[in-house]
C-alpha cells in the first residue's frame, strides 16, 4: 500500500479532532474527501504533512514503506508529499524563484539525483507558469505576498507541478477560484496525474469533481470516515447535505 | 600579465621587504601598553611628519582625561588599555600558519561556504603567501584608471606623506579627537585605513573597496578612514572584509569620516563579520566604531549601509550631519546577533540645513542568548526648516532567550519638521517555517530564507556582488542556532 492510515486519533489543545480514522490510498488513485466545516479535514492534511502542533493519540501512518512518524516535515516533503494549503501564508521578501529552486534541489538531493542549475530551473518555472496562466511578473514577487485568494491557489498548483509529488494533498484548492481558473488548475492537476502518483483532494463542491474524476469519495464526519464510495456520493451530498451522514 | 602588473608585483615584494622583516627596527617586538612612547613609536614607524605626531599626542592627552561612554546597552569587563598591543607589524608574523592545514578547519569551512577561492583564503587566514597575482593585478589596473581621473585612493599613511594639505584640512574635522574616549584613542594610535579624494565633478567609475588593499597591506585594529567627495562628485565605497577575519586582538576602535561637498554623494557600505566569539561567548572582538559623515554642501548626500553579523560587542552609530540645505542622509542597517553577542547600533541624524531629509531603515535579528539594540537619535536644529525624517525599525526574534530593544530619541527645535516613525518586533513566524519546510527546505534553510526576506529592504541597497555575499553571510551567521 502506498499510503495507509490506521485507526488514527489526534488531538490538539485538549480537543480530540481525528477519531480512529482509516484511509488507504494506492498508487495512481485519486481520492476525494468531503465533510462539514470543522470535521477535521485540514487537520488530517496537516498531520500527514507533519505539522508539529498535534498530539497523536493512537494509530499509524505508512507512506511508501516508511513509518511516517519517523520523518519530519521536510523529509516527508522530500519523499514526495505535497500539501496545497487551504490558506497559503505570505512570506515577505522571499522570491518564488530561489525559494522553489532550493525546494526542488533539496528533494533531488534526498533522491540522489543531480541538482538542477539556475538556468534550467528558470526555464522550467516559466513554462509551468505559462501553462497555468500565471503572469511572469508574478514570479518576481515575494511568495504569496499581496496575492488575491485565487492567485494564491494558483501559485500552490504551480509549486505542485514543479515539485511533481508522489502524493499531492489539495486542501480546498478550488475555493476562491473563478470558473476559468478552476478549469486551468484542474487541467494542471490532470496533466500531472500518472499511474505512479496519487491525489487526496479535499473539497466542499461537486463541481471540482466534474473536472478531476476521483476513484473514491469519502465522507468525513467528526474526525472519522463514515462512508466511502464513488462519485455518486458527491452528488448525494450536493443534494442532501451531510445531515444523513451525521447520525 | 602586462608589464604594469609586473612592476607592481616588484614594488609589492620590495615593500614587504621594507616593512616587514629585515631592518633592525622592524624586527623589534612592539611593547604592550599605551603611553607617549607607544605613540612616538607608531609615528616613527610610519615615518610621519612632526605635525602628525603632535596631533596624535594631543589626542592622547585628551584621552587620558576621558572615560568610555557607558550609555549603551552592553555589558563587558573593564578594558585594560595597558594590556593591548598598539602596533602590530605584518600581522601575526611569527604565528602565521604555514599552509591551510594549520588553519582552524571551521574557518576554512566558512570560506568555502562563501565561495572564496583558495588563494584568497590563504591571504585571509594570514597564511604567508608571497604574491597574490589576481588581486594585485586587479588593484593595479584600477589604480591606473583612477589616477587618470585624479582620484586619490591610498592608505591613510601614504596620504599623510603625500597629501598633507588635505589631511590637515579634513582629518578630525567631522570626528574631533576629543569627541569621546574611543575617538581620542583612535586619533592617538591609528595605524592604518584608507584615504579617498574624488575631485570636483568626477563620478568614480567603480566601487572602491578596501578589500584589494587588505590583500596587499595589513590593516590594524585602529583603522582610520577619510573620504572626501568634492563638489558634484560621486563615490561608492565598500568596507572590509566580506570574509571573516580572525584576530587575536580584543579591541577595535575604528574612525571613519566622510565629507560631501556641494552636490556630492557618498555611498558607504560595510559588511562586518569579525570574530563573534564561540558558542559559549568566549573570545570575540569588541568593536567600538565611530562613523560620521558631514553633508557639508548644498544638495549633498551620504548613505550608510551596514550588515553587522560579527563581533562579540558592536558599538556603532554611523551618523550624518546634514549641514547643507537640501542635503540627504540615509542609514540602512541589518544587525544579526547570535549566541552571546551584543550589539548596540543605530544612527544619529542631525538636521541643520533647510529641507534636509533623512531616512533610517533598521532590521535587527536576535538569536540564541544575544541582545540586539537599535539606538537612534534624530534631531532638528533651529534653522532646519521643513526637514523630514522617516524611521523604520523592525526586530525579529528567533527563539525565546534573546532580546531586542529599540531606543529612538527625537529632538526638535523647529516646528516645521516632519517625523515619521514605525517600529515592529516579531517572533519568527511558525506558519512561514512550516510552509517552507513542507516544500522540502530544512529548518535551517527556512529560517535563513525568512530572515533574508526580512532584511531585503536593506540588502538591496548594497552593490550587487556585495549583496550576494551578504546574503550568504546572513545564512552563515544563523547557523547552529535553530532547531
Ligand atoms: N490550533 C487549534 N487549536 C484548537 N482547535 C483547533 C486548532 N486547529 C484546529 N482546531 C479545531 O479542530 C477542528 C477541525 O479543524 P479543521 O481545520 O481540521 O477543519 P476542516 O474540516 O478543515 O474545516 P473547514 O471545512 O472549515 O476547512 C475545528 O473545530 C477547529 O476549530
Ligand atoms: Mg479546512
Amino acid at each position: 500500500m502506498f499510503l495507509e492510515i490506521k485507526d488514527l486519533s489526534v488531538k490538539i489543545e485538549n480537543k480530540n479532532i481525528l477519531d480512529k480514522l482509516n484511509l488507504n490510498i494506492d498508487k495512481g488513485e485519486v481520492h476525494a474527501i468531503m465533510g462539514p466545516n470543522g470535521c477535521g479535514k485540514s487537520t488530517l492534511a496537516n498531520v500527514l504533512a507533519g505539522k508539529e502542533d498535534y498530539e497523536i493519540l493512537n494509530g499509524s501512518i505508512n507512506f511508501k514503506d516508511n513509518d511516517l512518524f519517523d520523518l519530519n516535515i521536510e523529509e516527508r516533503a522530500q519523499e514526495g508529499m505535497f500539501l496545497a494549503f487551504q490558506y497559503p501564508v505570505e512570506i515577505p521578501g522571499v522570491n518564488i524563484t530561489p525559494f522553489l529552486h532550493s525546494a526542488i534541489n533539496s528533494k533531488r538531493k534526498r533522491m540522489n539525483e543531480e541538482e538542477i542549475d539556475n538556468l534550467s530551473f528558470a526555464k522550467l518555472l516559466k513554462s509551468k507558469a505559462s501553462d497555468l496562466g500565471i503572469n511572469i511578473d508574478m514570479l518576481k514577487r515575494s511568495v504569496n505576498t499581496g496575492f488575491s485568494g485565487g492567485e494564491k491557489k494558483r501559485y500552490e498548483i504551480l509549486q505542485m507541478s514543479i515539485l511533481n509529488p508522489d502524493l499531492a494533498i489539495l486542501d480546498e484548492t478550488d475555493s476562491g477560484l473563478d470558473i476559468d481558473a478552476l478549469k486551468i488548475v484542474t487541467e494542471g492537476v490532470n496533466k500531472l496525474k500518472t499511474k505512479d502518483n496519487s491525489f487526496l483532494i479535499i473539497t466542499h463542491y461537486q463541481k471540482l469533481l466534474d473536472y478531476i474524476k476521483p476513484d473514491y469519495v469519502h465522507v468525513m464526519v467528526n474526525g472519522s470516515i463514515v462512508r466511502s464510495g464513488g462519485s455518486e456520493i458527491a452528488a448525494e451530498i450536493e443534494k442532501d447535505g451531510f445531515q444523513k451522514f451525521q447520525q | 600579465m602586462n608589464s604594469d602588473t609586473l612592476n607592481t608585483l616588484d614594488t609589492y615584494s620590495k615593500n614587504k621587504y621594507k616593512y616587514g622583516f629585515v631592518t633592525e627596527i622592524d624586527n623589534e617586538k612592539p611593547k604592550k601598553g599605551l603611553n607617549e612612547d607607544t605613540i612616538k613609536f607608531i609615528s616613527s614607524k610610519k615615518n610621519e611628519p612632526e605635525w602628525m605626531l603632535e596631533w596624535r599626542l594631543k589626542a592622547y592627552s585628551k584621552w587620558k582625561k576621558m572615560k568610555e561612554p557607558k550609555w549603551a546597552n552592553l555589558s563587558f569587563p573593564e578594558i585594560d588599555y595597558q594590556d593591548i598591543y598598539y602596533y602590530s607589524a605584518p600581522k601575526g608574523f611569527e604565528k602565521k600558519p604555514k599552509d591551510l592545514s594549520e588553519v582552524d578547519p571551521k574557518l576554512i569551512e566558512t570560506y568555502n561556504k562563501l565561495g572564496i577561492p583558495l588563494e584568497e583564503q590563504k591571504v585571509l587566514a594570514g597564511v604567508a603567501v608571497d604574491v597574490v597575482f589576481d588581486s594585485v593585478s586587479v588593484a593595479t589596473t584600477y589604480k591606473g584608471e583612477l589616477e587618470k581621473l585624479g582620484i586619490i585612493f591610498c592608505s591613510i599613511g601614504e596620504a599623510i606623506q603625500k597629501h598633507p594639505d588635505l589631511i590637515k584640512k579634513y582629518l578630525g574635522s567631522v570626528i574631533p579627537p576629543g569627541d569621546h574616549a574611543f575617538s581620542a584613542l583612535n586619533s592617538a594610535v591609528f595605524t592604518d585605513g584608507s584615504f579617498v579624494y574624488i575631485p570636483e565633478g568626477v563620478k568614480c567609475p567603480m566601487e572602491l573597496s578596501t578589500y584589494f588593499r587588505i590583500n596587499a597591506e595589513n590593516t590594524g585594529q585602529f583603522e582610520r578612514t577619510l573620504i572626501i567627495a568634492d563638489k558634484g562628485s560621486y563615490v561608492s565605497y565598500l568596507e572590509g572584509c566580506t570574509a571573516p577575519k580572525r584576530d587575536d586582538n580584543q579591541l577595535h576602535a575604528a574612525n571613519v569620516e566622510l565629507i560631501a561637498l556641494e552636490d556630492a554623494e557618498i555611498k558607504y557600505s560595510t559588511v562586518q563579520n569579525w570574530y563573534p566569539g564561540d558558542e559559549d561567548g568566549k573570545g570575540g572582538i569588541y568593536n567600538f566604531v565611530t562613523k560620521r559623515g558631514l553633508c557639508a554642501g548644498k544638495n549633498s548626500k551620504i548613505s550608510w549601509t551596514q550588515v553587522e553579523t560579527g563581533s562579540a560587542i558592536t558599538w556603532k552609530y554611523p551618523s550624518c550631519i546634514l549641514k547643507g540645505d537640501n542635503s540627504i542622509g540615509e542609514f540602512y542597517s541589518v544587525a544579526i546577533t547570535n549566541n552571546f553577542q551584543q550589539a548596540d547600533t543605530g544612527t544619529k541624524m542631525t538636521h541643520i540645513g533647510k529641507n534636509t531629509k533623512s531616512k533610517i531603515i533598521s532590521k535587527g535579528i536576535s538569536l540564541g542568548k544575544s541582545q540586539n539594540t537599535y539606538r537612534g537619535e534624530v534631531s532638528f536644529l533651529k534653522k532646519a526648516d521643513k526637514a523630514r525624517n522617516y524611521t523604520q525599525c523592525d526586530s525579529l526574534l528567533v527563539g525565546n532567550q534573546c532580546g531586542a530593544h529599540t531606543v529612538p530619541y527625537i529632538e526638535s527645535k523647529n516646528n516645521t519638521a516632519v517625523i515619521e516613525h514605525e517600529a515592529s518586533t516579531s517572533k519568527i513566524n511558525e506558519d512561514q517555517l512550516y510552509y517552507c519546510r513542507q516544500r522540502g527546505l530544512s529548518h535551517e534553510e527556512a529560517v535563513s530564507l525568512i530572515v533574508n526576506g526580512f532584511c531585503k529592504q536593506v540588502l538591496q541597497e548594497l552593490p550587487m556582488e556585495f549583496a550576494v555575499e551578504a546574503q550568504k553571510l546572513v545564512s552563515i551567521s544563523l547557523e547552529g542556532s535553530v532547531g
